[in-house]
């Protein structure tokens, strides 16, 4: 737990509530059970029905080869992104200002190797193994959340990192919660309640930072100029762009479009920004009372384009340091096997 | 210095460099359990030092608070052990500290936890269970590289080879603490020349013993890893975070 000492100051506007909705509906959909296919049925009608009435598909269950495919490659790319999303964060742990923030920092890169190693058990209920996940990310035939490919130049860069980063992917993540797909729904109720103690956390960092001495507060507003465009882009490019949504609606692997999801975001923003003290920098940001919501510049789609294709500011850094510590540690590995093989050798042979 | 300040400054100061040393393997671990479990093990220290430096702060009672004493001492005024304050070195040589230190930490904060200093039992009566846990995670990893491969097993007695001498330091006598070291040495030989021997790996032979580090006088590592967990407070005099 990371302490009470700022009542009153969490974000307002919480998605704790729809995650725990979520949750709720998960166990009445248990609680309400389903019939199990019978021989000879069509299988395919049999998938349509459960997806259409909110039931959730299991690993045991038939599923079209494409879902799996779909959902093989969403969860492993997050999967992929908890993982190298330590990097940048990470890179502060050491110079972390005080005793406490080095402590919630750490635990936080922590919380993120464990959604990681959950989200990879996943997608491993699909039939693919995590050293093929691992290695699909390492030969770059995988990819990982692009906004991880940009450097975190600031203390305050932690803090706009969980404000908005991770801010972002709850937004995201929120109704995967209510995903067809068992087991990815529960891995995402479990890793969004963690999350919102991350947003929370950098939430405070930026707090703190805007309401502290000119320099901190120039480094907070410095740091939200930098992250909020690239935090945008995060969820992918506009809808008539985007390639995969249509098919991953019918699934109900996705449930709303990436932009109705980035306008929630920036309505969730708006009033936060204005709490702490720090400026959105978006001249053309205002409120629309016809839409009732907030008009707002769209990132640049073309330098999302970019960083994708590998040529973003740390993409090549990123990969470089996860394929050294894989390589470097290839010694360690092999010993555990040989020491696990060795053992139950001797077991058997006292046996 | 007196006593109890210098003592609780010292065991602070050691888990304080200890956990900065292992948050460093953070993102670069050999597997991502692994990842998990030295920022546990991190975790642990730095919660320790937290304690033990707020403490100390409140001993020598000039106003000091466990930022004080971290981010505003210069190298000299450092009272660890320089057993913490050596650089990583390879996945061995990490666990070779690891177990040295947790063989030394057990039976101190063991000793801690029953002296009549109310606050320093309590902190002993805490970290003894979590020095518990990463003596057995070292003692798994010393064993595992050891009798692994061939590979391994050479690397694990390079390992050991190099961070030997520095055990020494550890149990040197201070007989006016709260518990003093040397009465523990006994209790580590035995812990440790145990997984030594079921890691198949040899007892150095000890011809060279550093210390210095109680004394402030360190090794030239220490400079550095101060100059980068302190920089940015430094940078922002009387600034809260």
């Amino acid at each position: 737990m990371y302490g009470n000492d700022f009542p009153g100051e969490d974000p307002p506007g919480g998605l704790l509530g729809e995650v725990e909705a979520a949750e709720a509906a998960l166990r009445a959909a248990a609680e309400r059970g389903r019939a199990a296919a019978q021989p000879g049925e069509d299988l395919a009608a049999y998938f349509a029905e459960v997806v259409d009435a909110d039931q959730k598909i299991e690993p045991r269950d038939w599923m079209p080869e494409a879902y799996r495919r779909t959902l093989i490659r969403q969860i492993a790319q997050h999967a992929h992104s908890e993982i190298i999303g330590m990097q940048p964060e990470g890179n502060w742990i050491s110079r972390a200002p005080s005793l406490k923030r080095k402590a919630i920092l750490l635990a936080k890169v922590q919380d993120e190797a464990g959604h990681g190693l959950y989200l990879y058990a996943a997608a491993e209920t699909l039939g693919v193994s995590r050293d093929e996940l691992v290695d699909l990310l390492l030969s770059g035939r995988q990819k990982y959340s692009s906004i991880f490919n940009y450097p975190t130049l600031s203390w305050a860069d932690v803090g706009a990192i969980g404000w908005l980063v991770d801010g972002a992917a709850i937004v995201n993540q929120v109704p995967l919660c209510r995903c067809s797909y068992g087991p990815y729904a529960r891995a995402m109720i479990r890793v969004c309640k963690e999350e919102s103690f991350h947003q929370r956390q950098g939430y405070e960092i930026l707090h703190i930072l805007a309401h502290g001495t000119p320099a901190q507060k120039a480094m907070a507003q410095e740091s939200v100029n930098r992250w909020w465009y690239p935090s945008l882009a995060m969820f992918g490019p506009p809808d008539g762009d985007s390639t995969h949504s249509a098919q991953s609606m019918t699934w109900k692997i996705k449930r709303f479009s990436n932009d109705e999801l980035r306008q929630r975001f920036v309505d969730m923003c708006v009033g936060q920004a204005e709490v702490l003290g720090l400026t959105l920098p978006d001249p053309d940001l205002r409120w629309n009372d016809e839409r009732q919501a907030y008009d707002f510049t769209q990132p640049d789609y073309d330098e999302l384009m970019r960083v994708i294709k590998g040529n973003g500011p740390c993409n090549r850094q990123r990969m470089e340091h996860r394929r050294r510590a894989h390589r470097e540690g290839a010694w360690v590995r092999e010993a555990a096997v040989a020491y696990a093989a060795k053992h139950a050798e001797k077991e058997k042979v006292a046996a | 210095m007196n006593g109890p300040f210098a003592f609780t400054l010292a065991l602070g100061d050691d888990a304080l460099i200890a956990a900065q040393r292992l948050a460093e393997w953070t993102t670069r671990a050999p597997e991502m359990e692994e990842d998990i479990a030295l920022a546990n093990i991190a975790l642990d220290q730095l919660g320790a030092a937290r304690l033990l430096l707020s403490y100390a702060g409140e001993l020598e009672g000039a106003g000091r608070d466990e930022d004080a004493l971290a981010y505003l001492r210069d190298d000299r005024e450092f009272r660890n052990c320089l057993l913490v304050e050596l650089p990583n070195g390879d996945f061995a040589v990490t666990m070779a500290k690891l177990l040295v230190l947790a063989a030394y930490q057990v039976p101190l904060y063991t000793a801690l936890a029953d002296c009549p200093d109310e606050r320093l039992a309590a902190i002993g009566g805490k970290a003894r269970k979590e020095s518990a846990y990463h003596l057995d995670h070292a003692a798994l990893w010393v064993k595992r590289l050891g009798d692994g491969t061939e590979e391994s097993h050479r690397r694990m007695q390079a390992g050991v080879d190099q961070i030997w001498p520095y055990a020494d330091e550890l149990f040197a006598a201070w007989p006016d603490a709260p518990v003093d070291p040397a009465i523990l040495r006994s209790d580590f030989d035995d812990t440790v020349t145990a997984v030594f021997a079921e890691a198949t790996l040899t007892v150095p032979e000890v011809g060279w013993t550093p210390a210095g580090g109680r004394d402030g006088v360190h090794t030239e590592h220490l400079s550095y890893l101060l100059a980068e967990m302190q920089v940015l407070h430094r940078a922002h005099p009387g600034a809260r975070w």
